[in-house]
């Protein structure tokens, strides 16, 4: 009975994965999948066992509560959080396995006679990546939420560091398997847990979406492992589909930014930003309330692009409002998503949809820069890195190479952003002094507030 | 050497599927578009909370009174499914938002 109910939600879950690839069936994929994990944890509920033992009230309690608790934050949290909770939830799902090959470690130790090297060596792998897991997770959580003293955690020759720490958990690991004591497996789990801190230390706060998809995907080769020694084919099967598609998400990420996944692991964009300080620069303009209005009022085609800025304001509803507006004014106003706009790709379409922006309207970069040639104003909101012209012109640039958005070519290009400090990536954008761009400083939210009551006044 | 050769050989039908999960997930995810890369990597999440059957199964086959290892197990299960139930919530809430917008 319960084999079948395994094999349903096997099928459940990579057939829900496998739609949630389209758009179009994108809700479906993840409400099978969700039944599929649901069927697999009341078919783990009610398996036959040998030994087993009346523990229920040990299942049912943390589950239901936690149940709970997990449908709670899902429903109250911010939409721009996304990221943040995404990374958070990682770091629980990593813990669990940490909690879990502690536990069963320990079990093994108790019983001499059954011990078994390989399991011992399959645990410890597991207790290792989930730590690494749970720890680098909450780092990047904090990075993520803007903490300040989480970008200052790198250590001088970090690179070396880590590798004497890797050899460190190599060698306690060897230890324990030779003398099963637990003070090695204390050792070898604070290790670890320090380990996946300095993993993460030296990675960029913007790079932190592939650090989180790759961590996903370590937590996915944890529960597989674990799946191995509990012999059961649903959790192996469930975690190498994570850690399958988390890696294939993380180089489909670097993909997007032209980089590889050992140049943002290195931690490539923080330390070589600081060099173009100095190149020349020229004279921004800045734009009134009025003109920018004008301006908007009568082109005929307008083509947006949203960036963290405008997540950070919470403004996507202002911006659908000043769609609309335009909209009645027979000006054509299109949404260009760069594949890395925002924290996470794909961020920004959820943002928009939140704010009820209509699917057609968004275009991706290909079919952008082909628009911008025919676009009067392209209006940069919040976004900085994917529009830097360095990315095709400056080969010293560490953007050089991604493909970027190019407003530039449209008629006249308008940037609303709070200063003229630099992106993520650190560097300036000379875009700014371009001859046909504008400035419009200002925290995304108000500035808009102030250009679409000035657009209703027109 | 030889016990994990023969770890190997015993296990020989979950190293098998092993691989071809391995080129299942590949295969499932390499066509997807950057929409729906977010929802996505929440969905993935969730997923993986799947650790918690190896929690489940654990607690059922301890003695009643090894409190360390029930505790220990709980714990696990209990961190493990709010990355669960959390992760699907929340790419079900994303995700009916992009539908929402194609009745329209």
């Amino acid at each position: 009975m319960e084999k079948v109910l395994f094999l349903i939600s096997a099928f459940l879950l990579v057939w829900g994965l496998r739609l949630q690839s389209d758009p179009a069936s994108a809700s479906k994929g993840n409400k099978l999948a969700s039944i599929g994990m649901l069927l697999a944890i009341f078919s783990a509920i009610i398996m036959p066992l040998k030994n087993s033992n009346s523990n229920l009230i040990w299942v049912i309690v943390p589950l239901s509560l936690s149940s709970v608790i997990g449908y709670l934050i899902a429903k109250k949290i911010k939409m721009t959080s996304i990221p943040q909770m995404v990374s958070i939830f990682n770091g629980l799902g990593g813990l669990s396995a940490v909690l879990l090959s502690f536990a069963e470690i320990s079990k093994w130790i108790a019983f001499p006679d059954s011990y078994d090297i390989s399991v011992v060596i399959v645990l410890i792998s597991s207790l290792f990546i989930g730590s690494v897991a749970f720890t680098g997770s909450l780092l990047a959580f904090a990075k993520l939420d803007g903490y300040r003293w989480s970008e200052k955690l790198t250590l001088p020759f970090q690179h070396i560091v880590n590798i004497i720490f890797l050899s460190l958990i190599v060698g306690s690991s060897y230890l324990f398997v030779g003398n099963p004591d637990t003070s090695y497996l204390y050792l070898i789990v604070i290790l670890s847990f320090i380990y996946g801190i300095f993993f993460v230390a030296p990675i960029g706060g913007a790079d932190m979406p592939v650090v989180i998809s790759l961590l996903n995907s370590f937590t996915g080769i944890t529960a597989a492992l674990t799946g191995i020694i509990f012999g059961n084919i649903v959790m192996l099967l469930g975690g190498i589909l994570v850690g399958a598609a988390g890696t294939i998400l993380t180089i489909l990420m670097c993909n997007a930014m032209n980089r590889s996944l050992l140049n943002v692991i290195i931690g490539g964009f923080s330390s070589s930003g600081s060099s173009k300080e100095s190149k020349e620069q020229g004279d921004i303009k800045e734009v009134s309330d009025s003109d920018f209005a004008v301006q908007l009022f009568y082109s005929s085609k307008v083509i947006i692009i949203p960036g963290y800025g405008l997540a950070v304001a919470q403004a996507q509803k202002l911006c659908k409002e000043i769609q609309e507006t335009l909209e009645a004014n027979d000006v054509e106003v299109k949404y260009a998503i760069h594949p890395v706009a925002g924290r996470m790709p794909g961020h920004m379409n959820v943002l928009l949809a939140e704010a009820d922006v209509d699917y057609s309207k968004l275009i991706e970069l290909e079919q952008a820069n082909e628009e911008f040639k025919s676009t009067d104003v392209a209006v940069i909101i919040g976004a900085n890195d994917v529009v830097n012209p360095d990315a095709i012109d400056d080969s010293s640039s560490p953007l050089y190479g991604m493909p970027i958005l190019k407003v530039w070519e449209s008629t006249s290009t308008v940037v609303l952003k709070r200063s003229m400090s630099a992106g993520y990536a650190g560097v300036q954008n000379p875009l700014f002094f371009k001859k046909n761009n504008q400035m419009y400083f200002g925290d995304a939210k108000e500035s808009l507030q102030r250009l679409s009551s000035e657009l209703k006044n027109l | 050497m030889n016990e994990i050769l023969n770890f190997l050989i015993e296990n020989e039908i979950l190293i098998y599927l092993l691989l071809f999960t391995i080129l299942l997930g590949f295969e499932v995810i390499s066509k997807v578009p950057s929409v729906l890369h977010t929802p996505l990597m929440s969905g993935a999440n969730a997923i993986s909370g799947i650790v918690i059957l190896g929690a489940i199964i654990l607690i059922r086959t301890t003695e009643p009174d090894n409190y360390i290892t029930l505790i220990l197990a709980s714990m696990a299960l209990f961190v493990g499914s709010i990355n669960v139930s959390g992760g699907f919530f929340v790419t079900n809430r994303m995700l009916e938002m992009f539908n929402k917008k194609k009745k329209s």
